[in-house]
Protein backbone atom coordinates (compact mmCIF):
# COMPACT_ATOMS: atom_id res chain seq x y z
CA UNK A 1 0.00 0.00 0.00
CA UNK A 2 1.69 3.09 -1.36
CA UNK A 3 1.42 6.76 0.03
CA UNK A 4 0.03 7.26 -3.52
CA UNK A 5 -2.87 5.26 -2.81
CA UNK A 6 -3.69 7.39 -0.24
CA UNK A 7 -4.07 10.31 -2.26
CA UNK A 8 -5.66 9.00 -4.82
CA UNK A 9 -8.11 7.13 -2.58
CA UNK A 10 -8.83 9.76 -0.70
CA UNK A 11 -9.22 12.39 -3.49
CA UNK A 12 -11.69 9.89 -5.27
CA UNK A 13 -15.29 10.94 -4.62
CA UNK A 14 -17.29 9.29 -1.61
CA UNK A 15 -17.26 5.34 -3.09
CA UNK A 16 -19.73 3.14 -2.81
CA UNK A 17 -19.79 2.80 0.91
CA UNK A 18 -21.56 6.49 1.66
CA UNK A 19 -24.66 4.95 -0.55
CA UNK A 20 -24.70 1.09 1.18
CA UNK A 21 -24.84 3.13 4.90
CA UNK A 22 -27.97 5.34 3.60
CA UNK A 23 -29.73 2.41 1.85
CA UNK A 24 -29.35 0.35 5.04
CA UNK A 25 -30.10 3.26 7.40
CA UNK A 26 -33.34 3.62 5.64
CA UNK A 27 -34.24 0.03 5.20
CA UNK A 28 -33.37 -1.20 8.76
CA UNK A 29 -35.62 2.11 9.85
CA UNK A 30 -38.18 0.82 8.32
CA UNK A 31 -37.89 -2.59 8.96
CA UNK A 32 -37.92 -2.05 12.45
CA UNK A 33 -40.78 -0.31 12.34
CA UNK A 34 -42.85 -2.92 10.39
CA UNK A 35 -41.44 -5.42 12.93
CA UNK A 36 -42.56 -3.39 16.24
CA UNK A 37 -45.98 -3.06 15.10
CA UNK A 38 -48.39 -5.08 17.06
CA UNK A 39 -48.85 -8.71 15.09
CA UNK A 40 -53.01 -7.63 15.27
CA UNK A 41 -53.22 -4.67 13.13
CA UNK A 42 -54.33 -6.41 10.05
CA UNK A 43 -57.27 -8.45 11.60
CA UNK A 44 -58.17 -5.16 13.25
CA UNK A 45 -58.20 -3.12 10.74
CA UNK A 46 -60.45 -5.68 9.03
CA UNK A 47 -63.21 -5.89 11.58
CA UNK A 48 -63.26 -2.52 12.03
CA UNK A 49 -64.00 -2.64 8.12
CA UNK A 50 -66.41 -4.91 8.89
CA UNK A 51 -68.15 -3.08 11.88
CA UNK A 52 -68.55 0.56 9.66
CA UNK A 53 -70.21 -1.70 6.55
CA UNK A 54 -73.01 -2.13 8.98
CA UNK A 55 -73.73 1.35 8.54
CA UNK A 56 -72.28 3.04 5.71
CA UNK A 57 -70.77 1.36 2.46
CA UNK A 58 -66.97 1.74 2.45
CA UNK A 59 -64.32 -0.14 0.90
CA UNK A 60 -61.35 -1.54 2.25
CA UNK A 61 -58.70 1.76 1.38
CA UNK A 62 -60.96 4.37 3.68
CA UNK A 63 -59.38 2.72 6.98
CA UNK A 64 -56.28 3.12 7.48
CA UNK A 65 -54.91 1.98 10.93
CA UNK A 66 -51.01 3.47 11.69
CA UNK A 67 -49.30 2.33 14.51
CA UNK A 68 -46.47 4.79 16.25
CA UNK A 69 -44.15 4.41 18.77
CA UNK A 70 -42.74 7.79 20.66
CA UNK A 71 -40.92 7.29 23.26
CA UNK A 72 -42.53 5.19 25.85
CA UNK A 73 -45.71 6.11 24.51
CA UNK A 74 -47.53 4.02 21.43
CA UNK A 75 -49.95 5.70 19.32
CA UNK A 76 -52.63 3.70 17.47
CA UNK A 77 -53.78 6.15 14.86
CA UNK A 78 -57.45 5.28 12.69
CA UNK A 79 -58.48 7.23 10.19
CA UNK A 80 -61.82 6.02 8.08
CA UNK A 81 -62.98 8.37 5.01
CA UNK A 82 -66.67 8.07 5.36
CA UNK A 83 -68.30 9.08 1.49
CA UNK A 84 -69.54 12.10 1.13
CA UNK A 85 -73.24 11.59 0.82
CA UNK A 86 -75.00 7.91 0.14
CA UNK A 87 -73.86 5.12 0.76
CA UNK A 88 -76.35 5.12 3.59
CA UNK A 89 -78.65 1.73 4.28
CA UNK B 1 -20.73 -15.68 6.11
CA UNK B 2 -18.54 -16.81 8.74
CA UNK B 3 -20.66 -18.32 11.51
CA UNK B 4 -19.27 -21.79 11.65
CA UNK B 5 -15.71 -20.58 11.14
CA UNK B 6 -16.92 -18.57 14.46
CA UNK B 7 -18.49 -20.84 16.33
CA UNK B 8 -15.59 -23.32 16.00
CA UNK B 9 -12.87 -20.65 17.34
CA UNK B 10 -14.74 -19.25 19.83
CA UNK B 11 -15.46 -22.70 20.85
CA UNK B 12 -11.66 -23.85 20.69
CA UNK B 13 -10.63 -20.37 22.54
CA UNK B 14 -13.09 -20.94 25.21
CA UNK B 15 -11.76 -24.06 25.74
CA UNK B 16 -7.91 -23.18 25.56
CA UNK B 17 -8.91 -20.91 28.37
CA UNK B 18 -10.02 -23.99 30.44
CA UNK B 19 -13.73 -23.33 30.08
CA UNK B 20 -15.72 -26.90 29.50
CA UNK B 21 -17.07 -26.48 26.15
CA UNK B 22 -19.72 -27.99 23.58
CA UNK B 23 -20.29 -26.65 20.07
CA UNK B 24 -23.28 -27.70 18.60
CA UNK B 25 -24.40 -27.64 15.00
CA UNK B 26 -28.14 -26.55 13.91
CA UNK B 27 -27.61 -27.26 10.39
CA UNK B 28 -29.59 -30.35 9.86
CA UNK B 29 -29.36 -31.31 6.72
CA UNK B 30 -26.26 -29.06 5.97
CA UNK B 31 -23.74 -30.25 8.49
CA UNK B 32 -20.56 -28.57 8.59
CA UNK B 33 -18.77 -28.02 11.86
CA UNK B 34 -17.45 -31.49 11.95
CA UNK B 35 -15.24 -30.42 8.82
CA UNK B 36 -14.66 -26.78 10.23
CA UNK B 37 -13.04 -28.30 13.40
CA UNK B 38 -11.78 -31.60 11.72
CA UNK B 39 -13.50 -34.21 13.21
CA UNK B 40 -15.93 -35.43 9.81
CA UNK B 41 -14.51 -38.67 10.01
CA UNK B 42 -15.16 -39.47 13.72
CA UNK B 43 -19.09 -38.73 13.41
CA UNK B 44 -21.09 -41.92 14.31
CA UNK B 45 -23.97 -40.21 15.60
CA UNK B 46 -25.62 -36.70 15.73
CA UNK B 47 -27.90 -34.01 17.04
CA UNK B 48 -31.06 -36.13 15.98
CA UNK B 49 -30.06 -39.11 17.12
CA UNK B 50 -29.76 -38.16 20.56
CA UNK B 51 -33.27 -36.07 20.43
CA UNK B 52 -34.41 -39.28 18.79
CA UNK B 53 -32.94 -41.79 21.55
CA UNK B 54 -31.63 -43.61 19.37
CA UNK B 55 -27.88 -42.44 20.87
CA UNK B 56 -27.07 -41.13 23.87
CA UNK B 57 -25.51 -37.75 24.62
CA UNK B 58 -21.92 -39.58 25.16
CA UNK B 59 -21.94 -41.72 22.24
CA UNK B 60 -22.82 -38.53 19.82
CA UNK B 61 -20.39 -35.90 21.51
CA UNK B 62 -17.11 -35.82 20.26
CA UNK B 63 -13.93 -34.97 22.06
CA UNK B 64 -11.29 -32.94 20.48
CA UNK B 65 -8.54 -34.17 19.54
CA UNK B 66 -6.19 -30.44 20.45
CA UNK B 67 -7.84 -29.65 23.29
CA UNK B 68 -9.42 -31.82 26.20
CA UNK B 69 -12.28 -29.39 27.50
CA UNK B 70 -13.91 -29.19 24.02
CA UNK B 71 -16.68 -31.06 22.32
CA UNK B 72 -18.32 -31.31 19.08
CA UNK B 73 -21.91 -32.38 18.57
CA UNK B 74 -22.92 -32.54 14.54
CA UNK B 75 -25.78 -32.01 13.12
CA UNK B 76 -27.52 -35.04 11.44
CA UNK B 77 -26.94 -35.11 7.73
CA UNK B 78 -30.24 -36.50 6.09
CA UNK B 79 -32.87 -35.99 8.36
CA UNK B 80 -35.42 -33.32 7.65
CA UNK B 81 -35.09 -29.74 9.74
CA UNK B 82 -38.18 -30.31 11.53
CA UNK B 83 -36.06 -33.02 13.48
CA UNK B 84 -35.23 -30.80 16.30
CA UNK B 85 -37.96 -30.21 17.91
CA UNK B 86 -38.22 -27.55 20.67
CA UNK B 87 -38.29 -30.03 23.81
CA UNK B 88 -35.53 -32.26 22.56
CA UNK B 89 -33.23 -28.89 21.84
CA UNK B 90 -34.03 -28.09 25.31
CA UNK B 91 -33.30 -31.55 26.67
CA UNK B 92 -30.03 -31.56 25.21
CA UNK B 93 -29.13 -28.43 25.69
CA UNK B 94 -29.57 -28.34 29.41
CA UNK B 95 -27.66 -31.79 29.59
CA UNK B 96 -25.03 -30.10 27.71
CA UNK B 97 -25.49 -27.24 29.95
CA UNK B 98 -24.79 -29.66 33.16
CA UNK B 99 -21.27 -31.12 31.81
CA UNK B 100 -20.10 -28.07 30.23
CA UNK B 101 -19.44 -24.44 31.11
CA UNK B 102 -19.61 -23.05 27.66
CA UNK B 103 -22.41 -24.40 25.29
CA UNK B 104 -21.23 -22.85 21.49
CA UNK B 105 -24.84 -23.26 19.34
CA UNK B 106 -24.28 -22.58 15.26
CA UNK B 107 -26.74 -21.44 13.66
CA UNK B 108 -27.70 -22.08 10.08
CA UNK B 109 -28.17 -19.30 7.71
CA UNK B 110 -31.70 -17.67 7.23
CA UNK B 111 -33.94 -17.43 9.73
CA UNK B 112 -36.20 -20.85 9.90
CA UNK B 113 -35.81 -23.80 12.07
CA UNK B 114 -33.32 -24.54 12.51
CA UNK B 115 -31.77 -20.82 13.31
CA UNK B 116 -35.29 -20.58 15.24
CA UNK B 117 -33.81 -23.32 17.56
CA UNK B 118 -30.56 -22.06 18.07
CA UNK B 119 -31.63 -18.61 19.13
CA UNK B 120 -34.30 -19.85 21.31
CA UNK B 121 -32.96 -21.45 24.63
CA UNK B 122 -29.62 -18.52 24.15
CA UNK B 123 -28.22 -16.62 27.02
CA UNK B 124 -25.90 -14.52 24.95
CA UNK B 125 -26.01 -14.41 20.87
CA UNK B 126 -23.46 -13.31 18.57
CA UNK B 127 -24.58 -11.80 15.28
CA UNK B 128 -21.84 -12.39 12.83
CA UNK B 129 -22.15 -10.08 10.11
CA UNK B 130 -20.17 -8.84 6.80
CA UNK B 131 -19.64 -5.21 5.82
CA UNK B 132 -22.54 -5.54 3.23
CA UNK B 133 -25.70 -4.57 2.63
CA UNK B 134 -27.77 -8.28 2.53
CA UNK B 135 -25.85 -8.92 5.36
CA UNK B 136 -26.10 -6.30 7.51
CA UNK B 137 -29.85 -6.23 6.70
CA UNK B 138 -30.29 -9.86 7.53
CA UNK B 139 -28.62 -9.04 10.71
CA UNK B 140 -31.28 -6.86 11.83
CA UNK B 141 -33.74 -9.09 10.96
CA UNK B 142 -32.08 -12.01 13.24
CA UNK B 143 -31.96 -9.32 16.32
CA UNK B 144 -35.88 -8.44 15.87
CA UNK B 145 -35.82 -12.34 15.87
CA UNK B 146 -33.83 -12.79 18.82
CA UNK B 147 -35.39 -9.67 20.66
CA UNK B 148 -39.08 -12.01 20.03
CA UNK B 149 -39.13 -15.53 19.37
CA UNK B 150 -36.33 -16.65 22.41
CA UNK B 151 -37.23 -18.23 25.71
CA UNK B 152 -36.21 -15.63 27.38
CA UNK B 153 -38.58 -13.52 25.39
CA UNK B 154 -41.56 -15.48 25.96
CA UNK B 155 -40.88 -15.75 29.81
CA UNK B 156 -40.39 -12.07 29.88
CA UNK B 157 -37.11 -12.71 31.62
CA UNK B 158 -33.99 -10.60 30.53
CA UNK B 159 -33.23 -10.30 27.09
CA UNK B 160 -30.67 -12.43 25.29
CA UNK B 161 -27.15 -10.39 25.55
CA UNK B 162 -26.42 -9.52 21.82
CA UNK B 163 -22.93 -8.60 20.21
CA UNK B 164 -21.62 -7.94 16.99
CA UNK B 165 -18.56 -9.79 15.38
CA UNK B 166 -17.75 -8.34 12.34
CA UNK B 167 -16.12 -10.62 9.70
CA UNK B 168 -14.31 -10.41 6.59
CA UNK B 169 -13.25 -6.83 7.31
CA UNK B 170 -11.06 -4.92 4.61
CA UNK B 171 -9.12 -2.16 6.14
CA UNK B 172 -7.54 -0.69 2.69
CA UNK B 173 -11.73 -0.67 0.96
CA UNK B 174 -12.58 0.65 3.91
CA UNK B 175 -10.37 3.54 3.44
CA UNK B 176 -10.95 3.66 -0.10
CA UNK B 177 -14.69 4.38 0.94
CA UNK B 178 -15.78 0.89 -0.81
CA UNK B 179 -16.72 -1.16 2.11
CA UNK B 180 -19.09 -0.24 5.17
CA UNK B 181 -16.80 0.56 8.18
CA UNK B 182 -17.31 -0.70 11.91
CA UNK B 183 -18.64 2.65 13.12
CA UNK B 184 -21.12 2.41 9.72
CA UNK B 185 -22.46 -0.88 10.62
CA UNK B 186 -22.26 -0.50 14.72
CA UNK B 187 -24.32 2.59 14.64
CA UNK B 188 -26.82 0.73 11.80
CA UNK B 189 -26.99 -2.15 14.31
CA UNK B 190 -26.26 -0.36 17.18
CA UNK B 191 -25.25 -3.24 19.12
CA UNK B 192 -22.02 -4.10 21.74
CA UNK B 193 -18.82 -4.81 19.15
CA UNK B 194 -17.05 -7.91 20.20
CA UNK B 195 -14.50 -8.15 17.36
CA UNK B 196 -13.76 -7.12 14.02
CA UNK B 197 -12.02 -10.50 11.64
CA UNK B 198 -9.69 -9.45 9.06
CA UNK B 199 -10.73 -10.67 5.52
CA UNK B 200 -7.84 -13.11 5.70
CA UNK B 201 -6.52 -16.30 3.89
CA UNK B 202 -5.75 -17.60 7.20
CA UNK B 203 -9.38 -18.49 7.01
CA UNK B 204 -10.05 -20.55 4.13
CA UNK B 205 -6.34 -22.39 4.95
CA UNK B 206 -7.94 -22.81 8.30
CA UNK B 207 -10.76 -24.59 7.11
CA UNK B 208 -9.10 -26.05 4.44
CA UNK B 209 -7.10 -28.16 7.01
CA UNK B 210 -9.78 -28.43 9.24
CA UNK B 211 -8.36 -26.53 11.72
CA UNK B 212 -10.37 -23.65 13.94
CA UNK B 213 -8.34 -20.53 12.89
CA UNK B 214 -8.23 -19.71 16.12
CA UNK B 215 -5.22 -22.02 16.48
CA UNK B 216 -3.21 -19.81 14.09
CA UNK B 217 -1.93 -17.58 15.72
CA UNK B 218 0.51 -16.32 13.76
CA UNK B 219 -2.25 -15.14 11.71
CA UNK B 220 -4.49 -11.63 12.02
CA UNK B 221 -7.76 -13.55 11.89
CA UNK B 222 -6.52 -16.24 14.57
CA UNK B 223 -5.15 -13.31 16.96
CA UNK B 224 -8.68 -11.54 16.00
CA UNK B 225 -10.30 -14.29 17.32
CA UNK B 226 -8.49 -15.11 20.16
CA UNK B 227 -8.83 -11.57 20.77
CA UNK B 228 -13.22 -11.43 20.65
CA UNK B 229 -13.39 -14.46 23.18
CA UNK B 230 -11.38 -12.81 25.89
CA UNK B 231 -13.48 -9.32 25.28
CA UNK B 232 -16.34 -12.48 25.62
CA UNK B 233 -14.84 -13.30 28.77
CA UNK B 234 -14.81 -9.68 30.41
CA UNK B 235 -11.27 -8.27 29.03
CA UNK B 236 -11.13 -5.11 27.80
CA UNK B 237 -9.09 -4.66 24.29
CA UNK B 238 -8.51 -2.28 21.42
CA UNK B 239 -9.81 -3.87 18.23
CA UNK B 240 -6.68 -4.52 16.49
CA UNK B 241 -6.73 -4.77 12.47
CA UNK B 242 -8.89 -1.73 11.38
CA UNK B 243 -5.60 0.33 9.84
CA UNK B 244 -4.55 -0.06 6.65
CA UNK B 245 -0.84 -0.78 6.33
CA UNK B 246 0.26 -2.06 10.31
CA UNK B 247 3.71 -1.83 9.13
CA UNK B 248 4.38 1.52 7.35
CA UNK B 249 4.62 4.44 9.65
CA UNK B 250 4.17 6.69 6.73
CA UNK B 251 0.74 5.37 5.55
CA UNK B 252 -0.61 5.48 9.05
CA UNK B 253 0.34 8.98 9.03
CA UNK B 254 -1.44 9.84 6.53
CA UNK B 255 -4.35 7.32 6.69
CA UNK B 256 -5.07 8.92 9.92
Amino acid sequence: MSLLDYFRGDGRNKGSASVARERLQILVAHDRAARDRPPYLPKLQQEILAVINKYVSVDMNAVSVNYEQEGSQEVLELNIVLPESGGRS
Amino acid sequence: MGKTTTAAAMAMGLAQRGHRTAVVDFDVGLRNLDLIMGCERRVVYDFVNVINGEANLNQALIRDKRCDNLYVLPASQTRDKEALSVDGVGKVLEDLGKLHDYVVCDSPAGIEHGATMAMYFADDAVVVTNPEVSSVRDSDRMLGILASKSRRAENNAEPIREHLLLTRYVPERVARGEMLSVEDVQEILSLKLLGVVPDSQAVLNASNAGIPVILDQASDAGQAYSDMVSRYLGEELPVRFLEVGKKGLLSRFFGG
